[in-house]
């Protein structure tokens, strides 16, 4: 019994917690691939911003999430996001849309996003130097534990876990229905699979390129925040997760947000499962079989672990380009 | 006064002009078509026109008023829609998305005229739901212009509606193109099926080379054996 709840623990409940962070995040980098064509490197650093204006809020009213019995980082968040949101459209107008108005190659693009995380990375670095912070300061992490009936250890969940899932389905409905049922949404649609019929039937894409930041921005500040709220912030969390964001985009398939929620989810359970240890679940078959396991049987050592989105990423590549949901349009 | 007038636009891409002084009239109760060899610069007319290129010289007055270079969103609020040659439909979204999509600069209830386009177009009504990317060729026409058509325009830019279509489907949207223009809208086309085009033009435009070559009624260029040997293949 104590097998299946380190597996449920250390597979089920990490995978979905990392899979719903890197699901945020691909929907984030693969809308702006959509609309406007480029691969969108500074993503995780934008994460990292916002969550650092959560921290700054946290440390300005440590009293407002106690009062309502939740972690004041957390009711910060939407602030934060709204503000990363600004922060967002300010780097387009400034960084983006000058390229973009001269037509430059996706290339060019890339690398000036290149230049702006660096340009972040030193920012965030300036101000709040570079050490570990952590997001709960008045507050503390509420833990839930569950017993199931014969078993010593317990399914162990954390109140920003259970955040995270929340906070996941509702922005993933909220898209949804954002993407199909209003007018700018359509236009979103519209403009990522077709940009120059959407000029001609008079759709503003200024306007659709801007509520593209906006929801990139706020969900990129959500991502980083939930992630931060799960471990603890540091200047380079994010940038850490990079790669498993795109491996997981391209998996679904770029510019398909349906795609990068499942990507999140493949990425996130292919790095839990492959650092599980499955001598753990194994152990009760031992004396069965008259197999002798090894201490340790995981296919990844936990260090190596960003190898996996790697693995992913080249083996989709070459197996299937368009991502799993053939993607190309929103 | 003129619906629309070009005065000697000249036009291109890239600092390279393809249009050397296209001049064209249409009134409001007019159909007026462009024919000319490939390359002639008829589409480019267009996108000139709806302000997708920059116009080097000239200018394009609509209904007297300047829009020389004015933005295509702009055009639309002043009552034009484009239907383009190709990549005219949004192939991911459905039929009625993109019927939405041409109504994007109306701020009032514009229901009626889905339920006119579908009228207009039966073909699409069963339609409605389906990607358009999975329609038939004749069938994205009607998307096509089901689309323009929403903002209910008085001046509608056709860029060879026909293409690629059988006879017909052909006559079915020649026969469309004459109900919207009954219906008071103003119609600058370009098309291939020269000859049955210029049957329904009150004006044509023969280009050549970005250049008006013959400027005439319908009915005149037709009768004329010069314009049917170089142009409407004897
Ligand atoms: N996007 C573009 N960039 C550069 N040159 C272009 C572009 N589009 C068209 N041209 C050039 O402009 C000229 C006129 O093209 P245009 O599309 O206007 O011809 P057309 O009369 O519509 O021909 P068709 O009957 O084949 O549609 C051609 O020589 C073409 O090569
Ligand atoms: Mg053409």
């Amino acid at each position: 019994m104590n097998e299946l709840i380190f597996f449920i623990n250390f597979v089920l409940i990490s995978g979905a917690v990392i899979g719903s962070i890197y699901a945020i995040g691909a929907i984030g980098v693969t809308l702006i691939f959509g609309i406007l064509r480029f691969a969108h490197f500074a993503h995780a650093d934008m994460m990292t911003m916002g969550t650092f204006i959560v921290l700054i809020l946290t440390a300005l009213f440590p009293a407002v999430g106690p009062a309502i019995g939740l972690p004041t980082a957390f009711v910060m968040m939407p602030v934060a996001m709204a503000a990363t949101a600004v922060i967002a459209i300010g780097l387009d107008k400034a960084f983006y849309k000058p390229l973009r108005d001269n037509n430059v190659k996706p290339v060019v693009m890339v690398m000036a996003s290149v230049g702006v995380t660096l340009m972040l990375q030193g920012l965030i670095r300036f101000f709040a130097g570079t050490g570990t912070q952590s997001l709960y300061i008045d507050d503390r992490k509420s833990i839930f534990s569950f017993n199931l009936s014969d078993a010593s250890e317990s399914i162990v969940v954390t109140e920003p876990q259970i955040l995270l899932f929340l906070f996941t389905i509702f922005a993933v409905v909220a898209l949804h229905i954002f993407l199909n049922r209003t007018r700018l949404g359509k236009a979103m649609r519209a403009m990522s699979d077709n940009p120059d019929l959407a000029r001609v039937s008079g759709i503003n894409t200024n306007t659709v390129v801007g509520v593209t930041w906006v929801i990139a921005g706020a969900l990129a500040c959500a991502a980083g925040t939930l992630l931060s709220l799960d471990v603890t912030l540091k200047p380079d969390l994010s940038f850490m997760i990079l790669l498993p964001i795109f491996a997981a985009a391209i998996v679904g398939g770029v510019g398909h947000p349906y795609g990068a929620l499942v990507g999140g989810f493949v990425v996130g359970f292919a790095e839990t499962l492959a650092v599980f240890n499955w001598a753990i679940l194994l152990r009760p078959l031992e004396t069965a079989f008259g197999w002798d396991l090894p201490a340790d049987l995981s296919f990844v050592p936990t260090e190596y672990k960003i190898t996996i989105p790697f693995f992913i990423l080249v083996a989709i590549l070459v197996w299937r380009p368009t991502g799993i949901l053939k993607g190309k349009v929103l | 006064m003129a619906l629309l007038e070009t005065h000697d636009i000249y036009a291109g891409y890239g600092g390279m002009n393809i249009l050397n002084g296209v001049k064209m009239s249409i009134e409001q109760d007019e159909i007026g078509v462009i024919v000319g060899p490939n390359g002639a610069g008829k589409s480019t007319t267009l996108k000139a026109i709806f302000g997708l290129l920059n116009i080097s010289e000239g200018s394009i007055t609509l209904r007297g008023d300047d829009i020389t270079n004015n933005a295509p969103d702009a055009l639309v609020r002043k009552g034009m829609a484009f239907v383009p040659q190709e990549h005219n439909v949004f192939v991911s979204l459905s039929v009625e998305e993109n019927l939405e999509m041409g109504a994007f600069t109306r701020k009032d209830d514009y229901s009626y005229m889905l339920e006119r386009v579908y009228s207009f177009f039966p073909d699409l009504k069963d339609k409605r739901r389906q990607p358009a990317g999975e329609l038939s060729g004749g069938q994205r026409q009607m998307v096509a212009m089901g689309r323009a058509l929403m903002v209910e325009p008085s001046l509608l830019l056709l860029d060879e509606p026909t293409a690629g279509l059988s006879p017909l489907y052909m006559n079915e949207i020649f026969e469309r193109v004459i109900a919207v223009n009954e219906s008071g809208v103003g119609v600058l086309m370009v098309e291939q099926n020269a000859k049955q085009a210029l049957r329904i033009a009150h004006k044509g435009f023969v280009l050549a080379a970005g250049q008006n070559r013959y400027t005439d009624t319908g009915a005149n260029l037709l009768a004329d054996p010069e314009v049917a040997k170089s142009f409407l293949g004897g």
